[in-house]
């Protein structure tokens, strides 16, 4: 019990939202309406009179954000929290940085908290980047001298020299979130919260700055509560993980087990089988259309685990040397990984079945978009599905924790003592 | 260089803290007031000119209007001029702090849905900016004494507490009025008229001793009319005499002030985090 770090004890957080109850029936009568417009009259007067917010609206709702929380989280540990939208991550998080306070319960936090919500909160553009890097810095819980200290660190980091002193309105988007990264990649409190803020920007950046942000707390024993909607990225960094679900915890453990269940409740495009004719809208006129991809292996995908899968496709004409293409990229379209087959020398017009198998996908665990395409060598490409729907590949049993992606291929490593050297020059 | 100290969040209500947090947040504070200075005067090169126009302005004025038009006397034989400026010194700082303190919380929200700070700091630091402000305006008034070559008397001396007697009373009605804003979107247009309402009312461009004695007692209700009185006795020294049930008044009301201001602050402060 000692030593806990964040002591949850029996968190609720309860909003009330008013709505309109539904559209006028055709028999609603003028005495019913007249009814509703008093009573919400009524209702708006009493809150007034009371100091309450006026909510909105002719029908009130109880609607509970989260209910009797319990958790205990032990310095050092990095804790991922998932779950669907609207879950109460977003909630947890607010109540844990102190924004909104709970409705009932208790929390209890041993030491300086610093939380990342938003990137960039509370830079304002009429001032300079020297000037916003001490506003947010501020912003995010960092004293004057720590700032000062660090001042030279977060430069170089951002990469925005030549412009420090030119009013932020002026930088580039780019620039601008480069800068914001930056100040909070030098964050050092004992427990730091990080919101989905990495869904944002230019993400060999993010990887930089993730990569810090883990370094540096990972190394000082640091408590990290990361929520994300990315199971690579959460199965990479986090030992356990929280699942929220519809304001309740599901399940706080060990990532390897929460993961998997999460997964089991439905995440989309982990379907089986994907429609890929309805992906593609090209002219249903195409000479030759792929219909559909069904994964042989298990979903999700594992990294170093074989996959297997098989395409259906459709052909009026008669295919002559044919090959398919199966392809891995970023979301942002970055092709990174593709398998090729060759189909047969010559095949009437009909339909196909394909099967393919690959012994070990070497994917980093990470969220990637998958394209599909079908040529001949003739006639170039025929149909293609660029990357539309995504899937996810976890780790597998072999994976190292890295916050590389991409793709990893084995290779032979000889190491040797190098008596001749003594040392770096 | 492990930072152990111990944070407890509980429901609303449970705030044992409070004003050891504000203590804590002070370095956040002076940023933000930093911050709001900076952004006012960084564009406009007319910006710190402005804040010496204005009240030379209002005093150009008011002197025409209060001074010659009606021929309203002035304190003792000091010149119209100065004893009008003396009164809008403090009457500036007043309504430029309560106008733009008033939005300050409206204005911060989304910075106030994502970090957490003690609220006061934001309404404070608005204030400050105005104190910024008072502080140019003493200089003119230091240039207008040199011209009417006038010398205040030993009452001068007191000036520095009536200006932290103005500062309170500026801070009640603004924590008050950024509460109520926060809950009615649509104060923020009461406000102006409020202000504007106050200067015709408040002995700015005229004396408050040319209020009738009978009234005078019930005028001090009024919390800027003591201060103002206060401020014209130390600049104008022996050439006006120092109303005292009058200045006792003011003062009850700006302490009452400041009690409902800050206790609505708290109010809104905890229940309305979620409707910023």
């Amino acid at each position: 019990m000692s030593g806990t770090i964040i002591t949850v004890e029996n968190i609720s957080k309860r909003y009330v939202i008013g709505y309109h109850s539904g559209h006028p029936e055709r028999h609603t009568s003028f005495r019913e309406m007249i009814a509703r417009g008093i009573d919400e009259a009524a209702r708006r007067a009493l809150a007034l009179v009371r100091g309450q917010p006026i909510v909105h609206g002719d029908r009130i709702e109880e609607f509970w954000a989260l209910r009797n929380i319990n958790l205990e989280i032990q310095p050092g540990e990095i804790v991922g929290i998932i779950g669907h939208n609207g879950a109460g991550k977003s909630t947890l998080l607010k109540i844990l940085s102190r924004i909104t306070k709970p409705t009932e319960g208790q929390i209890v936090l041993r030491g300086r908290v610093a939380s990342l919500l938003e990137i960039g909160t509370g830079f304002h553009p009429e001032l300079t980047g020297r000037e916003n890097i001490f506003l947010n810095g501020a912003m995010l819980g960092m004293t004057q001298r720590e700032i000062k200290a660090k001042f030279d660190e977060i430069v170089a980091f951002a990469e925005v020299g030549r412009f420090l002193d030119t009013p932020v309105k002026r930088f580039s988007s780019g620039m601008y979130v480069r800068l914001a990264f930056a100040v909070a990649a030098h964050l050092e409190p004992e427990i730091l919260i990080v919101d989905e803020v990495l869904a944002v920007g230019d993400a060999e950046f993010q990887r930089k700055c993730l990569a810090k942000m883990d370094e540096a707390c990972r190394r000082q024993g640091r408590t990290i509560l990361f929520v994300s909607h990315n199971m690579g990225a959460i199965a990479s960094l986090c030992a356990s993980t929280i699942w929220l679900h519809r304001g309740l915890l599901r399940m706080y453990g060990p990532t390897r087990q929460v993961i998997p269940d999460y997964l089991a409740l439905g995440l989309p495009n982990q379907n089986r089988v994907v429609r890929l004719e309805h992906i593609s809208p090209h002219n249903n006129s195409a000479p030759v259309r792929l219909l559909t991809l069904e994964w042989l292996s298990d979903l999700p995908l594992q990294q170093g685990e074989p996959i297997r899968g098989r395409v259906r496709l459709h052909t009026r004409i008669p295919l002559k040397g044919a090959a398919i293409e199966f392809g891995f990229c970023t979301p942002e379209g970055t092709r990174l990984l593709t398998y090729e087959g060759d189909g047969p020398k010559a095949g009437d017009a009909g339909c196909y079945s394909v099967e393919f198998e690959a012994d070990s996908l070497p994917l980093s665990p990470d969220i990637y978009g998958v394209e599909i395409g079908i040529s001949t060598s003739e006639l170039g490409d025929l149909d293609q599905v660029s990357a539309a729907f995504q899937v996810q590949v976890l780790p597998g049993l072999k994976t190292r924790r890295s916050t590389n992606t991409g793709v990893r291929l084995a290779s032979t490593w000889a190491w040797a003592a190098d008596r001749g050297r003594s040392g770096p020059e | 260089m492990g930072d152990n100290r111990v944070t407890i969040i509980g429901p609303a209500g449970q705030e044992p803290h409070y004003w050891l947090e504000l203590w804590r947040y002070r370095e956040l504070f002076l940023i933000l007031a930093w911050r709001d200075l900076a952004v006012r005067y960084k564009q406009t090169v007319i910006g710190v000119m402005w804040a010496l126009i204005r009240p030379l302005f209002g005093l150009i004025i008011f002197t025409i209007i209060f001074g010659h038009v009606a021929g309203l006397p002035s304190e003792g034989s000091a010149p119209y001029p100065l004893m009008v400026f003396a009164g809008m010194l403090p009457w500036t700082f007043f309504s430029t702090g309560l106008a733009e303190a008033s939005y300050s919380l409206a204005n911060n929200a989304n910075l106030l849905s994502k970090v957490y700070m003690p609220w006061l700091i934001v309404p404070t630091a608005t204030v400050v900016v105005a104190l910024v402000e008072f502080l140019i305006g003493l200089c003119v008034l230091l240039a207008l004494l040199v011209w009417f070559q006038f010398l205040p008397g030993w009452q001068i001396a007191l000036l520095p507490a009536f200006v932290i007697f103005l500062f309170i009373a500026t801070m009640g009605p603004s924590l008050w009025s950024t509460a109520l804003n926060v809950r009615y979107r649509d104060f923020r247009y009461v406000v102006p008229f409020l202000v504007q309402f106050g200067l015709y009312v408040s002995p700015v461009g005229f004396a408050s001793s040319i209020v009738p004695e009978h009234w005078r007692l019930f005028y001090s209700i009024n919390p800027m009319v003591g201060i103002i009185d206060g401020f014209r006795w130390c600049i104008l020294g022996s050439q006006t005499h120092l109303y005292l049930p009058g200045l006792a008044m003011s003062a009850g009301a700006v302490g009452l002030c400041l009690w409902l201001g800050i206790r609505q602050f708290k109010k809104v402060e905890s229940s309305f985090a979620d409707l910023l």
